[in-house]
């Protein structure tokens, strides 16, 4: 299922509706590649809140996407991984790492806030 | 493995979500809870890609299985796809031939309380596991 994707200020939010099949993770990820660039965006937040299954593909791809972006200028943060979907996830030993991952959407916007201003004062 | 076996047929990506959600499903029905249905789920989604990845296509079949007096779920992934050469190896974290992470099948052994993996070149690879009620 298409994953929707709102722009919110500097940021994007994808808000994963349902199960993700492997054709919806890839299509998110090129989807993401394009609006970055569209909106300027700094920061991209996505939502898993209702995935009840993240395994090895869907870590690869998440992880492939937080890169992706980065190298597009925007910073990734993962929300709304699930306590069972968490241990299923250590337990097959997969890790987001260099992914940034925070609890809510409320504690994601946090994160971006936080490490997009890091940014821009490391530009200055 | 009893009669009333659920069969997924497996030929592409998209049968891979089909088979864990017919896997949690029956899992809940037989009385699993929380956080073994995702396990359960987990395992299921490796060992379906692992059949997508190698074998193009095969099959995953879902039961409940009896040993004694512990009950629990059996879930048999098979392929007539090349076969493993080494067994030992591709059942190593991290030792992958193709796109995937090497992570799917030792990944898989870990999620659940049983793992049998059978394969032949040229014949094709059965895996077998089951994770029990407690």
């Amino acid at each position: 299922m298409h994953v929707p994707v709102l722009k919110q200020g500097d940021y994007l939010i994808a808000s994963v509706q349902s199960v993700l099949s492997d054709a919806d993770l890839l299509e998110l990820r090129d989807d993401l590649a394009e609006r970055v660039g569209r909106f300027r965006s700094r920061g991209v937040i996505i939502d898993v809140t209702v995935l009840d299954v993240i395994d090895s593909f869907a870590t690869r791809t998440l992880r492939a996407v937080a890169h992706m972006l980065k190298l597009r200028g925007a910073e990734t943060v993962i929300v709304g991984i699930q306590p069972d979907v968490a241990f299923a996830m250590v337990q097959l030993g997969l890790t987001l790492e260099g992914v940034g991952t925070a609890l809510d959407l409320e504690e994601g916007l946090a994160y971006l806030n936080r490490v997009t201003k890091k940014t821009l004062q490391h530009g200055k | 493995m009893e009669n009333n076996e659920l069969r997924v047929a497996i030929g592409s990506a998209a049968d891979i979500v089909t088979a864990r959600q017919r896997g949690r499903a029956l899992a809940m029905e037989m009385g699993f809870d929380g956080s073994d249905l995702t396990l359960i789920a987990t395992a299921i989604s490796e060992v379906a890609r692992n059949i997508v990845i190698h074998a193009k296509q095969g099959i995953i079949l879902l039961g409940p299985v009896n040993h004694g007096s512990r009950r629990g779920i059996q879930i048999v992934a098979r392929d007539e796809g090349p076969g493993i050469k080494d067994v030992a190896k591709a059942m190593q974290y991290g030792y992958s031939t193709k796109s995937g992470l090497g992570v799917g099948l030792p990944g898989a052994k870990w999620l659940m309380d049983e793992f049998d993996i059978a394969s032949s070149v040229g014949k094709g690879t059965v895996v077998t596991m089951k994770k029990w009620l407690h």
